[in-house]
């Protein structure tokens, strides 16, 4: 019996090309993963939400987690790498080089690094569509 | 640079997090939509709770 679990892929086109490119294509730019797979109006919703999220983040004096001292900025730094081209932009031009000072600020951070998390959710859910493990 | 309040901040927090939650956990436009207010809502309705439970913790 076919479960969702172990449904062969849906069409012809999901056993073509290179299965990554909709993840990697993801990571980097918020949404292009499912630009890719012709899905523009989620494409468009995630990319406005994690880079409005981001771009936040920063607005807000939050910080972007460069060094792994201890266990929590070593997920800081997974959490803010999760963003992609955004994250390494952001650290060419010297945004959220300074210390955190206020909650605001606290929160900023929060708000870069669960953007760069839910930039590896949507990434992850352009390789499913890609690969016919989620049907539409 | 922006200095919300902490409610609004966890406004656009809410509603961006539950708007990708709802488009990546759900096949179908109608049940991203229900699942995406479905998220929105217990955030909101869970900061709500804790913040008055914190309120009277603290009195």
């Amino acid at each position: 019996m076919a479960t969702a679990a172990n449904k062969p892929p849906a069409g012809k086109q999901s056993q073509q090309g290179f299965v990554y490119l909709p993840l990697i294509a993801g990571w980097l730019i918020p949404g292009a993963g499912h630009f890719l797979q012709r899905k523009w109006i989620r494409g468009a919703l995630l990319f406005v939400c994690i880079v409005a999220m981001f771009i936040l983040g920063l607005a807000m004096q939050g910080k972007l987690y460069t060094s792994a001292q201890d266990i929590l900025e070593m997920l800081g730094v997974v959490g803010d790498l999760g963003g992609g081209l955004l994250y390494f932009i952001s650290r060419i031009m010297g945004l959220g080089g300074e210390p955190v000072r206020t909650t605001v600020a606290d929160y900023g951070t929060k708000f870069i690094v669960v953007a760069g998390l839910l930039n590896i959710i949507a990434a992850v859910d352009a390789h499913n569509l890609r690969t016919g493990r989620k049907a539409s | 640079m922006i200095h919300p309040s902490h409610f609004t901040a966890v406004l656009l927090f809410a509603l961006f997090a539950s708007t990708v939650f709802g488009i990546t956990m759900r096949d179908t436009p109608r049940r991203m939509f229900r699942y995406g207010a479905y998220c929105f809502t217990l955030f909101i309705g869970s900061v709500i709770v804790f913040s008055w439970v914190m309120y009277f913790i603290a009195r």
